[in-house]
């Protein structure tokens, strides 16, 4: 198992609580007229993607869903990289041609966020063929939601890369709800990707979403299994968005005291938590916290102040050598 | 079918295909092959034969019944470093894995910014003819055309299946390449040594001063078969072999109706959505005066397709329909 140190969790704690903060900076920014379009914020589930990349390596490889934020920064794009691209500015991260559901860091070995439910996992399995067939040890990772386990493609996926033992990990942030319908209404078993993993043969856990510290631990047993040639492993990482599912969405659907009942398991409370108890001081937690508010801070002015997208990008970027020509 | 058989004529479409496959992955290691049945089996209509003994089972792979995980799994590999070519085995299988085709893999390199490639090929057996009744029969090459950043190769030769295999597997852009069931025992020349045929070039198969024939894959030798008839009546058509939809060569098909006056299209897709209504719309729109006569498009019925051979020959087209739609135009 990885061990924790104090400083790599405060190191976590700070990334998460970077995203944290872009998420309200992308909420604000909606509400102020400045973000068009729709947003998939992913308050609530930042420590799935910080605990899952600080237990994988450089060269592995992430594939993400429209609510992709975090898992983006925690992959290496900064926050005013994805604010500028909300805001259709020429400086984002996709040129502004993908928006907030499709970020993508491709250097950083994330490899996009796809919005149509579950396409991306035979995708995340393809890399991991990839990996193999170039005889590397990178570990290939797939995020999607609950409502993904009940698409075709998922079970398409799982049992390729169960009969080709591929090193790819399948990670269900399980926030219980869809967009609207809670996923136990439409689903025939308890927990949706876990219970399905043992049909294709592959192993599965169940995991704390919002303990960054049980899900980098988790990662790091289903990546080294995965390293060693004993093919790919779902875990389930239970979590909770803080937001409704999309920007339009005031979550009503909700029972009453749910959303508080899981705000006092915050990851971020759960981290602090943590620290605290590693003897890490309220200040120095303090001061980590501050530094990801500044980034943010400056990233939001950064936005602001770039450039409207270039139009000479919508007739780029079709074909690789750059153009779009479809015809002599 | 034209009857063109010379003593030259020795490989067939058929094995063509596998040569084609065999040529890139002999000189690039990272060309990989999936699908169903397509290793030991040698695909079911025998397009792989011989691949998988020559590079084994890290190079040829059997997958499950999953057209999803085969063509998702490929845009994956496609984008970490490989050249993966994925064979769907009837092309109305396309539609089990659609979304790939439509909102993946043309997508993924505009919408990140230009930050990945997706290098990859997607065979798959196409067209009618054989009998083989409503969901083994269609041509489907215009559900591809619908689709900004797929190229479309549609070949009609022997030498042009390993000639655009060549372009296809080297392209860095995602290439779904139709191969017709109807012409797999056919014959022709063989491809020469390094033989490359560039994509977006169509080839003038026969040259005449009357009418305009454009066509795709099967219709070409239908085309041929029905210039040699129409030659008999004293009628002169011009043949040309598209090759390839995307990019769309209708800089020649201008060229050649600059010298006709006149346009038939044969295309084996259905008349709603067939390809011909694109390439007519850029010659009605770049060479209106050039026209002596309307355009007239032979294409498949808007039906699906029926099992009995009579029947399928009342929708699909004939040499009989390419006549009697030039003649329409001669009298015009
Ligand atoms: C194939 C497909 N069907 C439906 C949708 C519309 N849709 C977008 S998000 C969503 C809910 C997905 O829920 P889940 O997988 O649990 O992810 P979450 O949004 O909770 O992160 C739906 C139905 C879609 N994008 N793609
Ligand atoms: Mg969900």
């Amino acid at each position: 198992m990885t061990e924790t140190t104090a400083t790599d969790l405060l190191a976590l704690h700070e990334t998460m609580t970077l995203i944290r903060r872009t998420e309200k900076a992308a909420h604000d920014l909606f509400l102020s007229g400045l973000v068009k379009g729709t947003t998939h914020l992913a308050a609530g589930h930042e420590a799935v993607a910080v605990g899952t990349r600080s237990a994988l390596q450089d060269g592995d490889y992430a594939f993400a869903t429209y609510r992709g934020h975090h898992h983006a920064i925690a992959w290496g794009a900064t926050p005013e990289e994805c604010l500028a691209e909300f805001m259709q500015r020429s400086t984002g991260l996709n040129k502004a041609k993908g928006g907030s559901m499709h970020l993508t860091k491709a250097e950083a070995g994330m490899l996009g966020s796809y919005a149509i439910v579950g396409a991306h996992l035979p995708i995340a399995v393809g890399a991991a063929w990839s990996a193999r067939l170039r005889k590397t040890d990178q570990v290939s990772v797939a995020f999607f939601g609950d409502g993904a386990t009940n698409i075709g493609a998922f079970h398409e996926a799982l049992n390729l890369a169960s009969v080709w033992k591929l090193p790819v990990l399948f990670v269900c942030e399980n926030n219980f709800y869809m967009e609207y319908t809670p996923i136990a209404s439409v689903t025939g078993v308890g927990n949706p990707a876990a219970d399905r993993a043992p049909s294709y043969g592959i192993p599965a856990e169940v995991i704390d979403g919002n303990d960054v510290v049980a899900v980098r631990d988790a990662v790091a047993r289903a990546a080294g299994r995965a390293r060693a040639g004993d093919g790919p492993t779902v875990l389930e990482a239970q979590t909770y968005r803080h937001y409704g599912h999309s920007r339009t969405d005031p979550a009503k659907y909700r029972p009453d005291g749910e959303l508080e009942r899981w705000l006092e398991r915050d990851p971020l409370t759960v981290s602090a938590g943590r620290l605290r108890e590693a003897g890490t001081s309220d200040d120095d937690i303090k001061a980590a916290e501050d530094r990801a508010a500044a980034v943010v801070d400056q990233a939001v002015a950064g936005a602001k102040a770039a450039p409207q997208a270039d139009l000479s990008e919508a007739f780029t970027d079709v074909w690789a050598d750059g153009g779009a020509a479809w015809r002599t | 079918m034209a009857d063109v058989t010379t003593a030259q004529d020795v490989v067939t479409y058929r094995e063509s295909v596998a040569e084609g496959i065999a040529r890139e992955m002999r000189r690039d290691p990272s060309v990989v092959c999936l699908g169903e049945d397509i290793g030991a089996a040698g695909g079911v209509f025998k397009t792989t034969v011989g691949l998988f003994e020559e590079f084994g089972p890290e190079r040829v792979w059997d997958t499950p019944i999953s057209e999803q995980a085969i063509v998702g799994a490929a845009m994956g590999a496609a984008m970490t470093g490989m050249r993966p070519v994925a064979e769907i085995m009837f092309s109305d299988f396309l539609a089990c894995c659609w979304d790939y085709l439509a909102n993946e893999i043309p997508k993924v390199r505009y919408m990140t910014g230009g930050q990945v490639t997706v290098p990859l090929v997607i065979r798959t057996a196409n067209g009618g003819g054989l009998g083989f009744g409503a969901q083994h029969s269609q041509s489907v090459e215009n559900w591809a055309l619908t689709v900004p950043g797929l190229k479309i190769a549609a070949p009609s030769t022997p030498a042009d299946v390993v000639g655009l295999m060549a372009s296809a597997i080297r392209s860095d852009d995602p290439v779904v390449f139709f191969e017709h069931k109807g012409l797999f025992a056919s014959k022709g020349r063989p491809a020469p040594d390094g033989h490359v045929v560039p994509f977006g070039e169509a080839a003038v198969l026969r040259q005449g001063a009357d009418v305009t024939l454009v066509a795709l894959a099967s219709t070409v030798p239908l085309a041929l078969t029905a210039a040699d008839r129409l030659a008999a009546e004293g009628i002169e058509a011009e043949v040309l072999d598209l090759r390839c939809l995307i990019p769309l060569d209708v800089t020649a098909v201008l060229r050649s109706v600059e010298r006709t006056s006149r346009l038939v299209v044969v295309e084996e897709n259905p008349y709603q959505g067939g390809w011909g209504g694109t390439v007519v719309s850029v010659v009605a729109d770049e060479g209106f005066e050039l026209l002596d006569a309307p355009v007239k498009r032979v294409a498949g019925a808007n039906v699906p397709l029926p099992f009995a051979d009579a029947l399928e020959d009342q929708v699909i087209p004939t040499v009989d329909k390419v006549v009697d739609a030039v003649r329409s135009l001669a009298t015009y």
